[in-house]
């Protein structure tokens, strides 16, 4: 239960900010590519709500305090950058996890087979993205390590064990996905000629803080816009 | 008002399942073919239209001219000889 | 577009060589022009065509663009508030359709040398208009619902017959957006019926956002016939098939039974039926709010105008960025050997095309069995 939650509010939360682009993307291609990858997590996110309860229920009557996902996905979009950075950092996490829950015998196996094809397309387009925006022009490599610095430190959380998915037959093992993560997130970086930060990957309370339901202030604005409507007809179909 | 940062413009070419041939879905802008070839998966496969993409640029297409149509594709229509209808067979006769 | 200024050259050269065979010659492509629309046949884009419907096609095909574009500010508005995943999923799909419709109808305006970021910089410059529709604020819910409905029906209903359009890559855009578009209009309207058929506040809800959207969407069709600047030449070239008001008319014979079957009303006393006619007979649209809003002086025109150009001129360094890039990383040009990733055997037929070749080839890529 809890662990389906953590996976499908990731999904949910940064579904959400995607969406956020729609209308201001910075090319008509990326509105596309953007609403692809949004509607990708969305779906993920409904199966996995569905696996702990009501779907709706869960996503439009939650308090912030019970949110289970990652400050990282929860982040304001920023410039595009900044959102690509959050996608490549994200992205290349959940590709990652899902591709060993798909191997092991958990019982998010079967979901993780499914989404893990969705997956390594956002991680491509995020690499592909960080590539172009590192080794491009003077001001998109300044605004893409901006990114990669500001949120640095929501990437340790990524790595700390969640309850009822890291088992013994879950085939995750965090140090190994960390070691793995930043392997590969080194070689996009430095391929774009922008450099990883080396500072801690999280502050000193906040480890694992989203999956124990402390969020970042702007999420509760966030969910408050997400659930206002909802909320405001109790008991209501749509 | 064209730019140096303008995208090239690409021909999308479709492959809707196995067994056909590509065909030409239409057009999209994009930096560079790896970019073109994802923003045609996106735009032009988003309902499972297709199982293989090519894209080219467009520059890089060079068209007949509708001028020249009379002597590019008149001449062919006048050799009936090419399509089998063109011969009588009698009656009875199978497998030809 | 080279070719097509080529053509243009090869009139004028022409021309000054021997005035008596160009006549000719003019003549002659008027007349196969004028037979190939006749005959109901498509025109391609590098045929000859009069200059009026080059216009009129690239006029008409930026404003159906920048209506698609544009179009999706006013759903986007809804999409982080849906009230439930399921139309939350079902709304940011429809406003990616309308991107992707968008630029299936800037691709088609560039098979006759408009490019895409000529007709944008003329919608920013306020120098080409989109569908006046869009200058309405979406103010509940409900109205994701109306716009469904009505909005993408009466566009339908318009767009129905230009994927017979005489012009070739305007009709087969409009046959794929049609297919398209097709579930946009019923979640619309499943969207409505089940407010309505919800709590009295939903119903209240809906009931409100079709009286707002009615008449701004009868509106959609145009000028009334006797009004109309553009349509008769359009009819005769076959760009445009029927008229305004016939339109129209078979709007509203669609929509009086719908709007019953959804428990709603329409905002209009005069409707009734006319055994006669065997058509509804409707109220007097109000064109003046149409006059005013195509003025510019509608709800929402100068902040999704200011919207657009931000979003443009705020994603400027992304798109140089990966311009930068592209350059940095061309492959060499080595006109001999073909590149690495190229198709075994060439795509690019020739009648496949309808963008003419100027310059020298870059690398195609192809990509098998993908995602």
């Amino acid at each position: 239960m809890n662990a389906a939650l953590a996976l499908g509010d990731d999904a949910l939360v940064l579904s959400h900010r995607l969406g956020e682009w729609a209308g201001h993307a910075p090319v008509l291609e990326e509105e596309v590519a953007l609403a692809n990858i949004a509607l990708d997590l969305l779906g993920q996110a409904r199966v996995l709500l569905s696996l702990a309860g009501d779907e709706d229920e869960l996503a439009y009557l939650r308090e912030e305090r019970a949110f289970r996902n990652l400050q990282l996905v929860e982040q304001p979009n920023g410039d595009f950058a900044h959102t690509i950075v959050r996608q490549l950092y994200f992205s290349v996490y959940q590709h990652l996890l899902y591709e060993r829950l798909a191997a092991g015998d958990g019982a998010f196996a079967p979901l993780a087979a499914k989404a893990v094809k969705e997956v390594a397309y956002h991680r491509d387009h995020a690499e592909q993205w960080v590539l172009r925006l590192g080794d491009g022009t003077e001001e998109s490599h300044r605004r893409t390590q901006a990114g990669l610095d500001a949120l640095w430190r929501f990437t340790g959380e990524m790595f700390q064990p969640v309850e009822g998915l890291d088992g013994p037959d879950s085939g995750v093992d965090r140090e190994e996905l960390r070691t793995t993560w930043l392997t590969a997130v080194t070689e996009t970086v430095e391929r774009a000629t922008l450099n990883l930060p080396t500072g801690p990957q999280s502050g000193g309370w906040a480890a694992g803080a989203g999956r124990q339901g402390l969020h970042t202030e702007p999420f509760g604005r966030m969910i408050a816009e997400m659930q206002h409507l909802h909320r405001s007809h109790p008991g209501a179909s749509w | 008002m064209s730019s140096s940062t303008d995208w090239p413009l690409w021909e999308v070419f479709v492959r809707s399942r196995r067994g056909l041939s590509h065909t030409h879905a239409g057009s999209l802008h994009a930096p560079d073919a790896e970019m073109a070839l994802r923003n045609a998966r996106d735009l032009y496969t988003r309902r499972s239209e297709g199982v293989s993409i090519w894209v080219v640029p467009s520059t890089a297409v060079t068209a007949s001219s509708p001028d020249e149509k009379d002597s590019f594709f008149e001449p062919a229509a006048d050799k009936p000889y090419r399509h089998p209808t063109f011969y009588e067979i009698p009656d009875g006769v199978k497998h030809l | 577009m080279a070719a097509v200024t080529a053509d243009q050259t090869t009139q004028k050269t022409l021309g000054t060589v021997d005035a008596g065979r160009t006549a000719d010659a003019e003549a002659d492509r008027v007349a196969a022009f004028d037979a190939t629309v006749a005959a109901d046949e498509r025109i391609e884009p590098r045929d000859w065509m009069p200059d009026a419907y080059r216009a009129t096609l690239i006029r008409q095909m930026a404003q159906h663009a920048h209506s698609e574009i544009i179009g999706m500010q006013p759903e986007a508005n809804w999409i982080t508030r849906a009230p439930s995943l399921r139309r939350k999923a079902i709304l940011m799909a429809k406003v990616q359709d309308e991107a992707g419709h968008g630029m299936y109808l800037y691709s088609a305006a560039e098979t006759l040398g408009a490019s895409r970021d000529e007709l944008l910089d003329k919608l920013h410059a306020g120098r080409q208009r989109y569908s006046s529709i869009f200058n309405y604020p979406t103010l509940t819910w409900a109205d994701v619902g109306a716009i469904g409905w009505l909005v993408d029906g009466a566009a339908i209903t318009n767009q129905v017959p230009l994927c017979r359009c005489s012009y070739g890559p305007y009709a087969r855009a409009m046959v794929r957006i049609c297919k398209e578009e097709s579930f946009h209009q019923r979640q619309g309207y499943e969207l409505l019926l089940a407010l309505s058929r919800g709590t009295e506040a939903q119903h209240a809800m809906a009931q409100d956002a079709v009286n707002r959207w009615w008449w701004p969407s009868l509106m959609m069709f145009g000028p009334p016939d006797d009004a109309s600047s553009h349509s008769e030449q359009s009819m005769a070239w076959k760009i445009k098939r029927h008229s305004n008001d016939e339109l129209r008319r078979r709007f509203v014979d669609i929509c009086v039974p719908q709007a019953e079957a959804l428990g709603l009303e329409l905002p209009d006393p005069d409707i009734r039926w006319n055994e006669e006619l065997g058509r509804h007979e409707f109220g007097a649209i109000d064109w003046s709010e149409f006059q005013e809003v195509l003025k510019g002086n509608g709800p929402c025109n100068e902040q999704r105008i200011t919207q657009r150009r931000r979003a443009h001129e705020e994603g400027a360094w992304v798109r140089e960025a990966a311009a930068a890039y592209a350059a940095k990383h061309a492959p060499k040009p080595s006109p001999s050997a073909p590149p690495a990733a190229a198709p075994a055997s060439s795509p690019a037929s020739a009648s496949a095309s309808d963008q003419p070749s100027a310059r020298t080839a870059a690398s195609a890529r192809h990509v098998e069995e993908t995602a």
